[in-house]
């Protein structure tokens, strides 16, 4: 057997072949035209492609109509709501989010794994099951929204009820982008700042929370991508009232259902581009804070 | 050295009790009403409610979708982490954000999208009616939103595990003289085989819980195109609560067995996680 | 600069007492009963294998680890009593735990601005005393750094001069070159020890390294599985091991059994006059391997047969075949033996030795 007999043949595939290895460097593990043409294939046409018509199917309008169709009361009424409240709900996720993560790290006790579990409850509960359940809560019979009732506070369809729900789902987002920073953060740098004098507050200020600062960020941006695009969670409490409780999303559905394609895919594509506009600004953000020597 | 962690020993109590009530509040009181308002006429209208034959038929339709959608976005991810981890090309990190995305996305544009491509009104819409080929409003359709929806969910698992892996035991196997195909199949999957569980774990329950993209998709027809989330929106707005809540519950249950599998994953194989996972 | 400890510290003898501490984590007995005295301004090193407990007695210094029994007094006061942020001593860890999102100059001067307003200095006196410490450190100009742009040394100095910032009455390091390789440990040793003359300040070292400690050291204290074994200046330490356990520890050290009677030890075949203070019996034999001197197979000294001569740097290393044990003894290249070839029978006898009951 010559040595270049026991290695597999690169050049698998003739001329296609020559090509791939160019793109992929050298490598003599096998399988790189398959997995890559599975790979691509699959996410051509399962991403690509729709994403593609979702790109191009607004232009049938024109700009002039695109921009008609943005700027319409009722729909920019939806997209600012739904902007709006799911970055004060993302925002409330970062204390809420502090709290859990830090009680799960840093102390004992009894039912903590219990607890340390049912913080992915909202991420593995179906969307329509929590609406519902969040619905009857809320609403003005239910037991929190008769409470809110006293107190002179509408928690069912009015924006409010769509705030808490999509506090709800955002919570596992940042808990779980807190926890194994704090996890893992170093006992000696808190004892140094001991050693040197920091009372506890002080050492949760200047050494704990600095450190936790990108995960936080993370976790928040994370809680407002997906609150933005809520959908199940929301469309029950919200009471979708035109102009006042009607999220974005249901401003989708509603115009694929009056077959306005095109008013739909607007409406869709300015929320992706918001969307990724705020999540580039979070990592900019992000990207030159870790410039500064952390992590 | 000792694992003792530096506390705030007169907080403790409180922060607990404010955890607890916070998760409590937000957390544990909606899942206890699903089940409290499921059995609030008893159970006999509980069973009832979940026998009727709509129902029966929402949970085939969510059995089936789920059974075609989650192996093939097992089979994508395990060759979408193959191909990330093992092989370096120009564009892996456009790759790896497409495959992302929908992640990033709103699961009614995740719907949209099918509708916009096999609409009537779609791209293909009118080449789907002269073949008489129905994708939106079946099954198809059904099965195409919650690919998308539930896509990124194993190779999200398999990617950060395999990369900390490396490759030195399948460049020893080739070495060795193993094919390509006895070497992922000897060598890597062992590797990630707890991963890749949980990756499906993750990828079906959202597959069986999905709404937003299905309803979009689906056009509600009963008995037909409702999956189980869809049937209870149906009921609840035909207000028919204990209906919606039982089926609900059926739901919720499977989001319990979801978490409890999940955690059990967790802590027994940690070590054969991605990182993130780790406890 | 003046880094001398505040007045409340009196020049007394003992400055630091600790008596009777014990500290058990579980069952695992951390440190049992352990009792030791430093003098003001000593340089004290605890030395000893991993699980000691040397780290651990440090940290009961610092205030990190509470004692189970025990107590500690530092210039008098009762040193338990004070919580860690009270105690003004100064620590600097094995990996430094430098804040990497502060520059060097907020690292340094945190101790300093983190006091009550009523003892914290003025901005322009901590300015002013970054920059003294930062030229104490040899590190001047690099204020602005962040720790991730530092070198091991660099950092280890940083940490340094974050801990003498607070003008401690203590200084406590735990192995603080073990992560530097071994060219820069030797230089910050020097500069250590150095530093340590200038600043006048108590200082306790703990290093698994006995060359470290008998070369930085005052005195220093041997601990083995939590309990002190011998505490002295190096010197007392190298030339009068306590137990075969130091013996060991200190240095390479080649080990026989014998038999002492009256004023003569008996090892093999060999007598010699036995050292003045052995009791009678059995006992174990110790000696270093280049401290022996080769003569012919018909002299005086321990029959040994030359298995292998190698020359290596500074040392001919010799493997000998003594009482069926193979030893390694060693000469130095500048006075090499004579006649002592792979194969030869020699007799080799130890210049220096001691005993300890079997």
């Amino acid at each position: 057997m010559t040595a270049s007999a026991s290695l597999p043949d690169r050049r698998a595939g003739g001329a296609g072949g020559l090509r791939l290895r160019r793109l992929r460097g050298h490598s003599i593990l096998p399988g790189f035209g398959v997995s890559l043409g599975i790979t691509l294939a699959y996410l051509g046409v399962i991403v690509v492609l729709p994403l593609t018509a979702l790109a191009l199917r607004p232009w049938e309008l024109g700009p002039a109509g695109i921009w008609r169709e943005l700027s319409d009361d009722r729909v920019a009424a939806a997209l600012k709501l739904s902007f709006s409240l799911s970055a004060y709900a993302a925002l409330l996720n970062a204390p809420l989010g502090l709290l859990i993560a830090w009680t799960l790290v840093r102390y004992r006790f009894p039912g903590q794994r219990i607890l340390d579990a049912l913080v992915d409850l909202p991420f593995a509960l179906p969307t329509a099951v929590a609406g519902i359940a969040l619905t009857a809560i809320y609403a003005p019979n239910g037991p929190m929204g008769a409470l809110a009732a006293k107190v002179g506070l509408k928690t069912a369809y009015s924006p409010l009820g769509i705030f808490i729900a999509l506090v709800f789902i955002g919570l596992p987002f940042v808990v779980r982008a807190i926890q194994p920073v704090l996890q893992d953060l170093d006992r000696e740098v808190e004892e140094a700042a001991q050693t040197l004098g920091a009372n506890d507050l002080q050492r949760v200020a200047y050494v704990v929370m600095p450190a936790l600062g990108p995960a936080m960020i993370s976790g928040v941006s994370l809680a407002f991508a997906r609150a933005v695009g809520e959908y199940g969670s929301v469309v029950f409490i919200a009471g979708n009232m035109p102009m006042k409780t009607e999220i974005a999303p249901l401003l989708i559905v509603i115009k694929l259902e009056q077959y306005d394609y095109a008013g739909a895919a607007a409406v869709g594509l300015a929320m992706l581009a918001i969307s990724f506009g705020a999540l580039i600004v979070i990592n900019t953000v992000q990207i030159l804070l870790a410039r500064r020597g952390r992590t | 050295m000792s694992g003792r962690r530096i506390q705030l020993p007169g907080l403790a109590p409180l922060f607990v009790a404010a955890s607890v009530a916070v998760m409590g509040v937000l957390v544990i009181l909606p899942l206890i009403t699903v089940f409290h308002d499921a059995l609030s006429k008893g159970t006999g209208a509980f069973l009832a409610a979940i026998r009727e034959p709509d129902a029966i038929a929402a949970i085939k339709l969510t059995l089936i979708v789920a059974a075609i959608a989650v192996p093939l976005n097992a089979v994508f991810g395990v060759a979408a982490a193959w191909t990330v981890t093992k092989f370096d090309f120009r564009g892996k990190g456009v790759l790896l954000t497409v495959l992302d995305l929908p992640f990033s996305i709103s699961p009614v544009i995740s719907g949209l999208v099918w509708v916009l491509l096999f609409g009537a009104q779609g791209w293909f819409g009118e080449w789907l009616t002269d073949h008489d080929v129905k994708i939106v409003f079946a099954l198809p359709g059904l099965v195409l939103a919650t690919i998308l929806v539930t896509l990124p969910f194993v190779a999200r698992e398999l990617i950060p595990l395999m990369q900390d892996q490396g490759s030195d035991e399948e460049v020893a196997a080739i070495t060795l003289g193993a094919g390509g195909f006895t070497t992922f199949w000897r060598i890597t999957l062992p590797n990630i085989k707890w991963a890749l569980l949980y990756g499906v774990l993750l990828c079906n329950a959202r597959a069986m819980g999905e709404f937003g993209a299905v309803s979009v998709v689906s056009g509600h027809i009963r008995g037909l195109t409702n999956t189980l989330p869809l049937h209870v929106e149906v009921l609840y707005n035909d207000y028919d609560f204990v209906g919606a809540f039982a089926a609900a519950s059926i739901l919720a249950s499977l989001g319990l067995v979801t978490l409890v599998l999940k955690t059990v994953l967790e802590w027994r194989y940690s070590g054969e996680l991605s990182a993130s996972r780790r406890h | 600069m003046n880094f001398r400890p505040a007045a409340d510290t009196e020049a007394s003898e003992l400055s630091l007492e600790i008596s009777g501490i014990s500290k058990a984590f579980g069952r695992f007995p951390a440190l049992n009963n352990v009792s030791l005295q430093a003098r003001d301004r000593e340089f004290l090193a605890l030395l000893g294998p991993s699980g000691s407990g040397k780290t651990t007695l440090l940290r009961v210094l610092a205030g990190l680890e509470r004692p189970d029994a025990g107590e500690v007094r530092f210039g008098g006061e009762d040193f338990l009593a004070l919580p860690v942020r009270r105690r003004r001593v100064g620590m600097v860890f094995q990996h430094y735990a430098l804040f990497r999102h502060m520059t060097v100059a907020q690292n340094i001067a945190f101790g300093l601005n983190v006091r009550r307003r009523s003892e914290r200095p003025s901005r322009e006196a901590v300015r002013a005393r970054v920059a003294d410490l930062l030229s104490l450190v040899q590190l001047e100009g690099l204020e602005k750094r962040f720790p991730a742009q530092l070198s091991g040394g660099q950092r280890q100095r940083v940490a340094l001069a974050r801990a003498l910032a607070i003008e401690p009455r203590m200084l406590l390091l735990d192995e603080p070159f073990g992560a530097l390789d071994a060219q820069v440990r030797r230089e910050l040793r020097h500069w250590l020890r150095e530093l340590h003359d200038r600043a006048g300040v108590t200082t306790v070292f703990v290093t698994h390294d006995q060359e470290e400690a008998l070369d930085l050291a005052d005195r220093v204290a041997i601990l083995k599985d939590g309990e002190l074994v011998q505490l002295g200046a190096p010197n007392t330490l190298y030339e009068n091991p306590a137990t075969p356990f130091v013996y060991d520890f200190l240095g390479p050290a080649c080990r026989l059994s014998g038999r002492v009677e009256g004023p003569r030890l008996t090892v093999a075949d060999w007598e010699t006059a036995a050292p003045k203070d052995a009791a009678d019996g059995p006992v174990e034999v110790f000696f270093r391997p280049d401290e022996v001197a080769f003569a012919p197979a018909d002299g005086a000294g321990l029959a040994a047969q030359v298995r292998a001569v190698a020359a290596r740097g500074p040392e001919v290393r010799i493997e000998c075949l003594i009482e069926g044990q193979v030893l390694e003894l060693k000469a130095h290249q500048s006075q090499p033996p004579a006649g002592v070839a792979p194969g030869l029978s020699v007799r080799v006898k130890p210049l220096r030795l001691r005993v300890y009951p079997a």
